[in-house]
């Protein structure tokens, strides 16, 4: 009897706490609508109705349930009803202890991760192709990075993942390091063996960290890559809006048994804005019913599209379409199949040129180009149609633009020599210099090509031949530069004194 | 009991047809299908809600966009249809006897299905030995063929549907490509009236114009279609639709029309000022 009794009580919890078909903040904006609240708080628009045009814009159902933190809609900086039951359920969907909600971009959940397990000095072990929220987090807190090389694939000219026994050696090298971050996957679709990783962290007495903005549908699709939560990592950066179909700037924080939920909560709260958007929340929890719910059909599908499409641009010459057969058991343990990169330089064009020639010429446009590959995001939204269009659009290019390779520059990986740490570099006395002049020097900002958003340059490194003639060519090219203080990205600033 | 189907020519103009019956009426993988029984246009089909073609009036379209062309290139035996689910397009072209070919690339085949059964005429000759028929999408099945036709119709619902990426430059591309040096390609291009369907014919015109040396515009009046006017577009790598047009050979195959004639041929090239205007625009 009291078994029994036990099992109905257990029951009625699990029916509370992880019914995956149950939505708490969009339920909870529902009724709130139907309650027709009188508002004589902010947002000051008042459901719309003091601001016509946007609510002609956006519509009348968007404008009305963009409202304030109130008890019945719970507050995203100290959650205890409608938003920490959303958190609960992300955390069982994902497999982790806990999920955050976050507003501030995936940007904000990179930064938390580093913010909640590095402090100023301390060194974090990862690889240099990071997207720039990872090292604007250390000019944050002035942590030190460990960069341990990633591999590069010649032909492709795009990094890979971190081999094991370069973890290994990094981490023997700096047994001080208090964290281990990885992508998984990188922007290309491309995973380190993060299993190995975090058993390699884990014994040295250090987190692991894993830059998931790539890789929401680990969570869900069937035969993909392995995801962080399963793999035992710490803290997972995870871009809801990214192939989780929420909208941009919603993203989830994930933990492990390992971190303490109150102070991660806390790191938020130093940055986080205290008015969190009930439109970005609430496409969280929406999105994450639909995953939970639907997640393994629909990234099946996307699969199916993605091999498809690969097949057909591999058939048309010269374009090559790669996917998992680059899997090497170490620095390309798995490939996310999802992810449709081709590279360009055997068509005699740079990836940003056919990023630009689909864009102005076909009206399509694609993820980003760099220079030897580009990238079509496939997800939830896209139709065999749409693809038919890209793939006809490449035969397209090829047939008119075709030329010879020589002359293409090959995409080097551009070892980064750390002189400073980015935080003593960012905040030291600088000089603005032309970036031809500045080989030799310290650079005090970032340089990189936006998207993909990987630095080339980083605060508080040595600026080196290469490095200019890389940034001349992508500029020339027609990347899109970001970065510096100079908008024109004429001009760099370095590190008085030369160093 | 007054029953009436409805369609929108532009976001604030109904063009509006008595309806006797609703004979057929079914959701696709692509589409809306529906067949109507109408007292002024005879039997209807329409896709998603519009028109495509009514019994009544469907031999101007399908004479313009078929005798256009066969009467320009002396030597024209292969020959692609897209669309055209209905039949009606083949059907007219069936009638030379020159054509050894006639490639039908249709996305739905329950159009065809729908079309066999309720407008028997419009696809009568869907079974004639030289047509073949692909249910594919055109983009994919194109792409892949080489020098392959004399003869391009493209006959696609308008561009704000399942047929949006039949009036890309993708497409317009790789048309070009399956066609031999002198070949040519025929196409539907809309209405220039309304403001939404101007600007994608303008659009559909610029990529065209951008991919092969002759590109004319010419017309007709087709009254179930937006504003009751239609255009098409001819686009060739070597034969122009005036200075090549062979009227004396074409009239020597006494085929008997309705709508086209020799002497409609010439006038349908010369456009109304505005048109004329906005087609430069997009030419320079």
């Amino acid at each position: 009897m009291l078994s029994q009794l036990a099992f109905f009580v257990l029951r009625g919890e699990y029916m509370k706490e992880l019914n995956q078909n149950r939505a708490p903040i969009y339920e909870a904006l529902e009724q709130f609508r139907e309650m027709r609240v009188v508002p004589f708080d902010v947002p000051g628009h008042k459901r719309g109705r003091g601001n016509p045009e946007l609510t002609a814009f956006l519509g009348e159902a968007c404008v009305s349930i963009d409202v304030n933190s109130m008890k019945p809609l719970d507050n995203l900086c100290h959650p205890i009803s409608v938003i920490r039951e959303a958190e609960e359920l992300a955390a069982d969907a994902f497999g982790a202890a806990h999920a955050f909600l976050m507003v501030g971009g995936t940007t904000s959940s990179v930064q938390t991760m580093i913010l909640s397990t590095c402090k100023r000095g301390d060194k974090i072990i990862l690889p240099r192709n990071v997207h720039r929220s990872v090292i604007n987090a250390l000019v944050l807190c002035g942590a030190i990075p460990v960069y341990v090389n990633p591999e590069v694939d010649v032909r492709l000219g795009i990094s890979l993942g971190m081999k094991r026994d370069q973890v290994e050696k990094a981490i023997r090298e700096n047994p001080d390091a208090v964290a281990v971050l990885v992508n998984n996957p990188t922007y290309y679709g491309i995973c380190s063996d993060l299993k190995a990783i975090v058993q390699m962290a884990h014994k040295a007495g250090m987190y692991c960290l894993a830059d998931e903005a790539h890789g929401t549908h680990f969570y869900f699709g069937d035969n993909m890559p392995l995801s962080a939560m399963a793999a035992g990592a710490d803290m997972a950066a995870v871009s809801m809006h990214k192939s989780g179909g929420s909208l941009t700037q919603s993203s989830l924080l994930l933990i492990g048994p390992a971190i303490h939920e109150g102070y991660v909560r806390q790191i938020i709260n130093l940055t986080q804005t205290t008015s969190g958007s009930y439109l970005l929340m609430s496409s969280l929890d929406i999105s994450r019913r639909n995953l939970a719910r639907r997640g393994k059909q629909i990234f099946a599908r996307v699969v199916e599209m993605a091999d498809y499409a690969r097949e057909e641009i591999n058939a048309i010459g010269d374009y090559y379409a790669f996917g998992k057969e680059l899997i090497n058991g170490d620095s390309i343990f798995d490939f996310d199949p999802t992810k449709l990169s081709v590279h360009t330089r055997d068509v005699g064009l740079a990836g940003i040129e056919v990023y630009d020639l689909l864009r102005d010429e076909y009206d399509i446009q694609i993820e980003f180009g760099d220079i030897g590959n580009i990238l079509a995001y496939l997800s939830i939204g896209d139709r065999m149609g749409e693809l038919e269009r890209l793939v006809s659009a490449l035969a397209e290019i090829r047939r008119r633009h075709h030329r010879s390779s020589k002359g293409l520059l090959s995409q080097e990986y551009l070892p980064p020599v750390v002189v400073i740490s980015p935080q003593e570099a960012f905040y030291a006395k600088k000089k603005s210099i032309p970036i031809k002049d500045s080989v030799g020097c310290v650079c005090s900002e970032f340089i990189m090509c936006y998207p993909p958003g990987i630095p080339i340059l980083a605060p508080g490194e040595r600026i080196t031949e290469e490095i200019v003639q890389y940034i001349e060519y992508a500029k020339a090219k027609g990347c899109s530069m970001t970065g510096p203080e100079d908008p024109d990205i004429q001009n760099i600033n370095v590190l008085e004194g030369g160093r | 009991m007054e029953l009436w189907f409805s369609e929108f020519h532009a976001p604030d103009v109904k063009h509006s047809i008595r309806v006797n019956r609703h004979l057929y009426s079914q959701k696709s993988n692509y589409q809306q299908i529906d067949i109507f029984d109408t007292p002024e246009f005879g039997r209807v089909l329409a896709l998603d809600g519009n028109v495509m073609l009514t019994e009544r009036d469907e031999f101007i379209y399908d004479e313009m966009i078929t005798h256009v062309p066969m009467s320009v290139h002396p030597d024209i035996r292969d020959v692609l249809v897209i669309g055209a689910g209905d039949g009606g397009v083949v059907k007219e072209l069936a009638r030379y006897k020159t054509i050894e070919k006639i490639d039908l690339v249709e996305m739905d085949p329950q159009v065809l299905e729908a079309c066999r059964i309720y407008l028997p005429e419009n696809a009568s000759k869907l079974d004639d030995s030289r047509v073949h028929i692909y249910y594919d999408n055109a983009l994919r099945f194109i792409r892949k063929c080489y020098s392959a036709y004399d003869l391009i119709i493209v006959d696609s619902t308008d561009p704000f549907g399942p047929s949006e990426g039949y009036f890309t430059r993708e497409f317009y591309g790789i048309c070009y490509n399956a066609l031999r040096d002198d070949g040519i390609m025929v196409n539907q291009q809309g209405s220039p009236f309304y403001k939404q369907d101007a600007d994608a014919m303008r659009r559909s015109h610029q990529r065209i114009v951008t991919t092969f040396p002759i590109s004319r515009v010419y017309q007709a009046h087709i009254p179930t279609y937006a504003a009751g006017y239609w255009l098409f577009g001819f686009a060739s790598k070597r034969y122009h639709p005036i200075d090549d047009f062979e009227a004396d050979k074409w009239n020597q195959l006494k085929l008997e029309t309705r709508y086209y004639t020799t002497k409609l041929h010439i006038g349908s090239f010369y456009l109304p000022a505005f048109l004329e205007k906005m087609l430069e625009e997009v030419e320079r």
